[in-house]
Order: structure tokens, then C-alpha cells, then sequence
């Protein structure tokens, strides 16, 4: 009877022990997603206040008309933000264009042949990847400036396609899975080796296309330092330049400020619900470097 | 070692041979697809890299050629103030990157069980990573002003306005909340990155060992920590050079005042408002020195403590028998080739 009485509370133990530990599992899960959310979601009610409203509400209080859109319009205007996503707009489709296509031919070339060298190659590439993009600007610029190509936006798509190591990467690690056998066969076929590239693994390299798309697409339309460096004319900026401009004369008008921040997130949020899987993905295959 | 059998064909003599010769396409291609990505690697990372190492024994500005004056950068680099105190300012950022990995890791291991809407709650933790860093610090310089977000909420909850501190201000706190911001924006990506390597663990693994009673802590233990074991370490040494080059969150929130400075403040603004060049140099290299440090510790690290695991020896195994196998296959086709090619014949 005291043994089996006993086996029971000990299964009723456990079972309040499971209870407490799911409880808490999505109090966490909860109280995390707040936390990396609330930030955002302030953002979101102030950059709808009128200036009148952002200056007697508490930043708390939601706004008055969720339809007021002039911050948004007038941030858009001040910051010349229409510019700014422009250029950024025609930085990117070059950069992934261009950046996609030397990767993938450069990953062909370092997995499928071996030469003298290719093994030292390999390693600079690798070896560059390791060095921090803003320690070199300050010879970069030098560079840049003797080549004449500051403030044109082809001087900045050049060096944001010259630092370019996680296509590469990504590319390396796809080949890596490409059976050989297939380029053998082709060849055997009559098919020469930049057929070969162009006609048979360049097609199949789709889901590596996409995902270092997105990661370095993401990279780009982020990217402040150089763009603030190479393309310094105020009709080249580019949208998280044309951001920054927020920190001057508007330094305290945070309904200003938010609406412009909003109107950069939108993009990128935009791009992640369409594809959470890959860039999740993406993710992991940039957690196996090194 | 050739890659690709050599395909001599019987063709016509002179240059259409020497063309069409599998050496010749092969060194063509070669070179043709090489070309651009090595030159703008040497022109955007080697040649830059090297003007940086000759500029660090210089003092000079953009311009002028300056005066050679030996390693006097390197010293300042450790004697001047601003620069050593963004050494002490990145220690912040070490130990935020220290709790960004734990939490990343407690989260990371919550998701591999099954939990409802475990899509939103990830979505949510990962989006920050992907805004861009102007705006993180605009969110934040928002969030900690006086009054504003932060305080507000503290208020809601029964604080009282006089009793929180000034987040940006007081050089006590001001750090561990600019490096909280880091911690906001890159828990989620290492969480993501955590979770991809949990999963790649046979699931039938998870199911065995609560078949066989194991609790929580030790399929934790036993079957979890094994499979993310390089990852954690790897992230961690990263976090090393991660927490010298924050940037953007501090330029933007207090743009290195008040004892912010990070060490790549500091270098932009003597680099390019100060315009000392050979000195900013010096910091880059004393930064790649101690980057490389990290690389070599890591390695040295993974030879030495996960040299005879037995997870290793299971992954030389299994590579082991890829080969094999891969040879095998090879070897089919060459005979199947072969045999295709005596049929022609």
C-alpha cells in the first residue's frame, strides 16, 4: 500500500514538475519575443503621434489615429530617402548580379581543379574573410581615391563586390555536394569545361543563388560605412546614409526619426516573411565556416 | 592530380588542336574565371593590407607623405587613453556576447522539443539581426533616452523617474546598456545558427533517449551539447573580434562619448575627423594581430580538446566510408565508360 502510495506521488511529482517546466518554457519564449519586439513596436506608435501628440504622451500610449501618415512623408522627403533607396536600389541588383557571378565561377574553379596554387588561393580568400571590413577602409580609401573612384556609385558597387567572402562560402559548400561524375559526363558528351559551368552547374546552383542573395542582399542594403565613405555628394547616398542624416537637425524629434527607421525596416521585414526558410538556412550554412 | 579524364580526341593538327587540347581549355578557364575575383581581392584586401602595415610606421595624414617614426604608433596605440580605455570598453561587449551565447543556447535548445508557434517566437528573436545597424542605433538612442522608452516602462511597473539611472550618461551603466543592444540584435542569429545544428542531429536520437528515461538536462547533455560543441567554441573566440569591432550602435547612440568609445570608434574618428592615418593603421594591424591570435587559439583549441571524441571519430568514419564509396563509384563509371566506348568501337 506505502509503495504504491508512495509510486503515485512521485508520479504526481513529475507530472506537476512537467507542468511548472511548460509554464515556464513559454513565459521565456514569451517574455523574450516581447523584449526583442518592444523596441521595434515603440518605434511603431510614436512614428504615427503628431508632433503635438509625440510631446504630451507618454511614449507608451498608442496613437491618436493609427491613419496619420505625415511623419512618415515628411521623413521621407527631408531625408531624401527616395534617392536613398534608389541608389541602393542599383547598388544592389549590380552588386548581387556581378558579386554572384564571379563567386561562383572563382568556387568552380578552387573545387573542381587543382593547379599550382589553388590551395594558396584558397587560403587568401579564406584568410581575408577574418579581417574586419572597416580596418582596412582607411587604405581602401587611399586605393579608391587614386583609382578615382569616389563618389561614383560603380567605385562603390567595385569594392562592395571585392570584399565578398560569404558567396564565395557559400558557393564552395555547395560544389562540395555537386557530384563530379556529372561534369565527367558532360565532358565525355563533347561539352567543354565553360559549358560545362554555364549549361549544367549553373542552373543547379539555384538554392545556393538564393540564399547567398539573400544574405549578401541583406549585407548590402544594410551597409553604412563604406557607402558613407565612397559616395560622399549628398544625390549618391544611399538609404542607411540617408538615415543617419536623422542624427542632425532633427536630433530630438523622435517621431521623425521612427517613421524614417519604419520605412527602412519595411523592405527587409517584407523579404523575411517571404523567405524565412532560407535565410534560416543561410544561417546555418554560415555557422559551419571555419 | 586530374580532376577530369583526359579526353584526347583524334583531331586536326596545328592551333584548332592546341585549342581544343584539354590542357589548353583547362588553363584558359582557369585564368579567364580567376581573373577578376583575385584582382579585386588583391586590390581591395593584400594591397590595402600591406599600404596599412607600411602606413603604421609613418605619421601621416591623407595627404602628405608624413615621417617615418618606427613603431612610436604601436606605442601610442597602448599608452593613449581613448584607444586603451575602448580596450576595457570591448570587455563589456565580451561578456554581453558571453550571455547573448547562453541565452542563444537555453532557446536554441527549447525550440528542438516540440513547442507551439515555435515559428513566431523565432521570427521574433532573429528579426532584429536583420535591421541595419543606423537604425538599431537610432531604436535604441530612442529607447534609453531620459523619460522615454525604458523608463517609461520602468514607471509602469512601480519605479520611481528619480531612482533610474541616466542609461547613456552614467559611466557605470552606460556600457552594459550599449552592449545590451548587441546582445538585442545578434541573440537571435546565433539562436537560428544553434537550432540548424541541433537539428542535423538524427531525431530518432532525441526519441531513443526518452524512450530509454533520459530527462531533460541529460538529453541536454548527452545528445544536444555534442553536436553544437564546435559551434559554441567558435562563436565565442569570434566574439573576441566581434566585441573590437562593434560600430555602428554606439556611433550612432552616444557616437563614442562619455567613455563608449569602441575601439572602431575610435579609430574612424582618428582615421577620418583627425586624419591620423598611421596611427588608425596601427590600431588595424595591433586588431588583425589580435584576430589571428583567435584564429590560431582556435584551431590549436579543436586539436587538442576534440581530438579523440568519439563524435569525431563517428564523422572520420562516416567520411571514410564516403570516400569509399565515391571511389567505387568512380571506378563504375570508368568501367562502364569504357565498356561504352569498346561498344562504339
Amino acid at each position: 500500500m506505502a509503495v504504491t502510495s508512495q509510486a503515485v506521488q512521485a508520479k504526481n511529482d513529475l507530472r506537476i514538475g512537467d507542468k511548472i517546466f511548460t509554464f515556464l518554457k513559454y513565459f521565456l519564449l514569451i517574455l523574450f519575443s516581447a523584449i526583442a519586439l518592444i523596441p521595434v513596436s515603440v518605434c511603431v506608435l510614436t512614428a504615427f503621434k503628431t508632433t503635438e501628440e509625440y510631446n504630451t504622451t507618454n511614449v507608451l500610449t498608442p496613437p491618436e489615429n493609427w491613419l496619420n501618415f505625415d511623419n512618415f512623408v515628411t521623413a521621407f522627403e527631408r531625408a531624401n530617402m527616395l534617392r536613398g533607396f534608389l541608389n541602393t536600389g542599383i547598388a544592389l541588383v549590380f552588386v548581387l548580379l556581378f558579386s554572384i557571378l564571379i563567386s561562383s565561377m572563382l568556387a568552380y574553379v578552387l573545387n573542381r581543379f587543382r593547379f599550382p596554387g589553388s590551395g594558396l588561393i584558397h587560403n587568401l580568400f579564406m584568410f581575408a574573410s577574418l579581417i574586419p571590413g572597416i580596418a582596412t577602409q582607411v587604405t581602401v580609401y587611399q586605393i579608391m581615391f587614386s583609382l578615382g573612384l569616389i563618389n561614383h556609385l560603380y567605385g562603390y558597387i567595385l569594392v562592395l563586390c571585392g570584399t565578398d567572402i560569404i558567396s564565395i562560402y557559400i558557393f564552395l559548400q555547395f560544389f562540395e555536394n555537386l557530384p563530379r561524375a556529372l561534369d565527367e559526363s558532360a565532358i565525355l558528351d563533347g561539352c567543354t569545361y565553360f559549358g560545362v559551368f554555364f549549361k549544367i552547374l549553373l542552373p543547379l546552383l539555384k538554392p545556393a543563388i538564393v540564399t547567398s542573395c539573400l544574405l549578401k542582399g541583406v549585407s548590402v542594403y544594410n551597409e553604412y560605412y563604406m557607402s558613407n565613405l565612397y559616395l560622399q555628394s549628398s544625390d549618391l547616398k544611399t538609404i542607411s546614409v540617408a538615415l543617419y542624416t536623422f542624427t542632425g537637425p532633427y536630433g530630438n524629434q523622435y517621431n521623425y526619426i521612427c517613421a524614417g527607421v519604419i520605412i527602412t525596416i519595411i523592405p527587409i521585414l517584407i523579404l523575411f516573411l517571404f523567405f524565412q526558410k532560407e535565410v534560416y538556412s543561410g544561417m546555418a550554412a554560415g555557422a559551419v565556416k571555419g | 592530380m586530374a580532376e577530369y579524364p583526359l579526353t584526347a580526341k583524334a583531331e586536326p593538327s596545328g592551333f584548332r588542336k592546341f585549342i581544343r587540347a584539354d590542357r589548353t581549355q583547362r588553363a584558359l578557364l582557369i585564368i579567364s574565371f580567376m581573373f577578376v575575383p583575385l584582382a579585386l581581392l588583391l586590390m581591395f584586401t593584400y594591397i590595402p593590407f600591406g599600404k596599412m602595415v607600411q602606413f603604421s610606421f609613418y605619421n601621416r595624414n591623407y595627404l602628405s607623405e608624413g615621417t617615418f617614426v618606427g613603431i612610436q604608433n604601436y606605442i601610442e596605440v597602448f599608452k593613449r587613453d581613448d584607444i586603451f580605455g575602448s580596450l576595457i570598453v570591448s570587455v563589456y561587449y565580451m561578456g554581453g556576447a558571453v550571455v547573448q551565447l547562453v541565452l542563444a543556447l537555453f532557446f536554441a535548445s527549447l525550440m528542438v522539443f516540440k513547442v507551439k508557434g515555435e515559428g513566431i517566437y523565432k521570427a521574433c528573436m532573429f528579426f532584429p539581426y536583420l535591421i541595419c545597424g543606423i537604425a538599431v542605433g537610432f531604436i535604441f538612442k530612442f529607447f534609453y533616452a531620459r523619460g522615454f522608452v525604458l523608463d517609461s516602462i520602468l514607471q509602469f511597473f512601480g519605479m520611481e523617474l528619480e531612482n533610474i539611472p541616466y542609461w547613456l550618461q552614467d559611466q557605470k551603466i552606460n556600457n552594459i546598456a550599449l552592449a545590451a543592444t548587441s546582445v538585442w540584435r545578434y541573440m537571435g542569429q546565433n539562436m537560428v545558427m544553434f537550432l540548424g545544428a541541433m537539428m542535423s542531429v538524427d531525431s530518432d536520437l532525441y526519441e531513443a533517449a526518452e524512450l530509454d528515461g533520459a530527462n531533460r538536462w541529460q538529453q541536454f547533455r548527452y545528445i544536444i551539447m555534442p553536436s553544437i560543441r564546435t559551434i559554441i567554441v567558435l562563436n565565442l573566440i569570434l566574439s573576441i573580434s566581434g566585441s573590437l569591432s562593434a560600430f555602428e550602435p554606439p556611433y550612432v547612440i552616444t557616437n563614442g562619448t562619455m567613455g563608449t568609445g569602441t575601439y572602431f570608434v575610435i579609430m574612424n574618428r582618428l582615421a577620418h575627423e583627425n586624419q591620423k592615418v598611421g596611427l588608425a593603421c596601427a590600431m588595424a594591424i595591433v586588431l588583425l594581430v589580435i584576430i589571428i591570435l583567435c584564429t590560431v587559439a582556435q584551431k590549436i583549441f579543436f586539436k587538442y580538446f576534440f581530438k579523440d571524441n568519439e563524435e569525431d571519430a563517428i564523422m572520420k568514419e562516416e567520411d571514410r566510408r564516403r570516400r569509399q564509396q565515391l571511389k567505387e563509384r568512380k571506378k563504375a563509371a570508368r568501367a562502364a565508360r569504357k565498356a561504352a566506348k569498346e561498344a562504339a568501337r
